[in-house]
């Protein structure tokens, strides 16, 4: 049935061109989603952790132990307590990958900030609040976008995964497309698709990192 | 009151420690803070010094509450520190550290406008003051407000400190060791800027240090604590090195604590010894005449600016007619009124003729100074400070 088919067949993708455009936009939102959500929890836990010492181990080790899951096998455990096709199942799956990568580096970050500093702040006045929102949460934030970066790419890799549980995405066009009926050209389009994503959530973070913290490149160039 | 110059109408507060005691272990265990009670006057520079865990520290830290104590009640003009909220209290304090803690992700004029942003003052009213603040300790708006804390060296860094803790005007400073992370060279320099702003801030300041010399240098009065949190002798730094309350103090100020004594007075404190004045166009043989009647045996040639060009002895005015210029002369030791006692004996000390000629602001001479007269002054244990 591919005979005859160019290895890369143009017509099909002009003619899917819309197609094509909304499983992109489908993987942005799942993306987007899990990261933000993931972002929201490791945080939460990120300050439970400061408050409570004794947490740190049981936390990493736990979102650790999700991170070695192998994916297909998480989708696949899930299934029967949400559902198949269902974005809540693959959500809590691309978010439990998250947490781990996301955690250590908001963790990181916090304590990378100078002691001398949260002991000028805490003499100036500051309460504990405005220490962590005005002090230390900028001070790490170039550790923390590092890791939105990783969890980030990461993401969009597994996304093209949750095809196989039925949920729409650039993997979609490789599994259900491209698997199912050999079909070269829907391959590459998901895959090449994904790896531009990747590249350019990642340039993007990066380029957004700079402009946050500008002070973080005149300490890098000084020194 | 006092000079007060670009608007610092404030005077410090009086600061008072009634029986202060802190353990950090359970009751029994042995307190870093002992049952002290002292008092800090407004506008003047405590400055606490002991070797290490004598609790000076901790002492300077429960003003501000950063350490709370275990009895015993420490207030600022009367007002009992633990009536306020901490995070209230401390933003009317305020505070340098040794590794001054600059805000990175903040610029210099960010950094110093921290507290007056806490407190809710309007931005216009901040950016003002930011400038004056960072006029008033050396550093130029233009040219310094925007940068980031990375781009500054040591020094420029602990002016930002300074001028950030006195952001807000605060009546009472305190300083942790504020300039023992630089050289020695730029501590002296900062040393001196802080004791030339003080002059005009007149803050109350409490100053932590290990260095004896930097206490003498820069306190009105002297707490030497020693181990367990106990003071040794409270008084000013004259006093201290004169009458060392026991051998802890005695040992602690050093053996060379007389020629300590001397870079607490300056040239100006001392009585000057009118020297005799000769000029080129006077005559040898009347000028031989006065140098004989004369109880120095030198005589100090000035030109008509009455400014010094060298000692002249007897066998430099041997023969006729005036002095002219062909003479070679030991040349004179020159010292300002502002010199230490300290700095101009160790001047005179390495010169030919051991006398000092103390010159105005524009050289010309006002008197002389001997180094008898300053071993006399040791001895008698005299001069006060005129700081």
């Amino acid at each position: 049935m591919t005979d005859g088919r160019p290895l890369v067949d143009v017509e099909w993708i002009v003619s899917n061109v819309d197609d094509i455009w909304q499983r992109t936009v489908d993987h942005v939102v799942l993306t987007v989603l899990a990261v933000g959500i993931g972002l929201l929890i490791s945080f939460a836990l990120a300050l439970l952790v400061r408050r409570y010492r004794w947490l740190a181990g049981p936390v990493l080790g736990i979102t650790g132990t999700l991170y070695t899951i192998p994916s297909l096998a998480l989708f696949a455990l899930l299934i029967p307590i949400t559902g198949i096709r269902s974005i809540l199942t693959a959500e809590i799956a691309l978010v439990s990958y998250t947490l781990l990568i996301l955690l250590r580096n908001i963790l990181a970050g916090l304590e990378g900030v100078p002691p001398e500093v949260r002991e000028a702040a805490r003499g100036m006045g500051f309460s504990a609040w405005q220490l962590l929102w005005r002090v230390e949460l900028p001070i790490a934030l170039p550790v923390i976008i590092a890791g939105v970066r990783i969890a980030t790419v990461t993401t969009i890799g597994l996304v093209t995964v949750t095809a196989l549980i039925g949920i729409q995405s650039l993997g979609s066009l490789i599994v259900n497309i491209g698997l199912a009926q050999f079909f070269f050209t829907a391959v590459l389009i998901g895959a090449s698709g994904a790896v531009v994503l990747a590249i350019a959530a990642d340039l993007g973070l990066s380029a957004l990192q700079r402009l946050l913290t500008p002070w973080s490149r005149s300490r890098a160039t000084a020194t | 009151m006092s000079e007060a110059g670009g608007g610092q109408a404030t005077t410090g507060a009086v600061v008072s420690l009634e029986r202060v005691t802190k353990r950090y272990g359970p009751p029994g265990t042995p307190p870093a803070v002992d049952d002290l009670t002292l008092t800090i006057p407004a506008g003047e520079i405590v400055v606490l010094v002991g070797p290490s865990g004598c609790g000076k520290t901790t002492t300077m830290r429960m003003i501000n509450r950063l350490v709370e104590p275990t009895s015993g009640r420490v207030t600022i003009d009367g007002e009992d520190v633990m009536r306020l909220p901490a995070v209230e209290l401390r933003r009317r304090i305020g505070y340098v550290i040794q590794q001054v803690g600059l805000f990175p992700h903040l610029t210099v004029a960010d950094n110093v406008a921290v507290v007056p942003r806490l407190l809710g003052w309007k931005p216009a009213r901040i950016r003002e003051r930011v400038e004056e603040l960072l006029e008033l300790v050396g550093l130029e708006p233009a040219a310094y407000a925007r940068r980031y804390p990375s781009a500054l060296s040591g020094g420029e860094q602990q002016r930002v400190g300074v001028a950030r803790a006195l952001a807000a005007d605060p009546p009472l400073m305190l300083m942790d060791e504020p300039f023992g992370a630089v050289d020695p060279i730029r501590r002296d320099r900062l040393q001196n800027e802080f004791l030339r702003l003080q002059a005009r801030v007149r803050k109350t300041v409490i100053f932590v240090t290990h260095d004896v010399d930097e206490a003498i240098k820069m306190a009105d009065r002297i707490a030497i604590m020693r181990r367990g949190g106990v003071v040794a002798q409270y008084d000013t730094p004259d006093q201290v090195l004169a009458n060392p309350a026991d051998e802890f103090v005695e040992r602690f100020v050093g053996a060379d604590r007389g020629l300590k004594r001397l870079s607490l007075s300056r040239v100006r404190d001392m009585p000057l010894v009118e020297p005799l004045l000769m000029h080129r166009s006077d005559s040898r043989p009347d000028a031989r005449r006065r140098l004989a009647a004369a109880p120095l045996p030198y005589a100090l040639l000035i030109d008509d600016a009455r400014r010094p060009i060298g000692w002249l002895a007897e066998d430099d005015l041997e023969g006729e007619g005036s002095i002219g210029s062909h003479v070679e002369l030991d040349p004179p030791t020159c010292v300002q009124p502002e010199t230490t006692l300290r700095d101009a004996l160790s001047a005179m000390l390495s010169s030919g003729v051991q006398l000092g000629v103390v010159v105005d602001e524009r050289d010309a001479v006002t008197g002389l100074i001997s180094v008898d007269a300053i071993s006399e002054t040791l001895r008698a244990g005299q001069p006060a400070p005129a700081t």
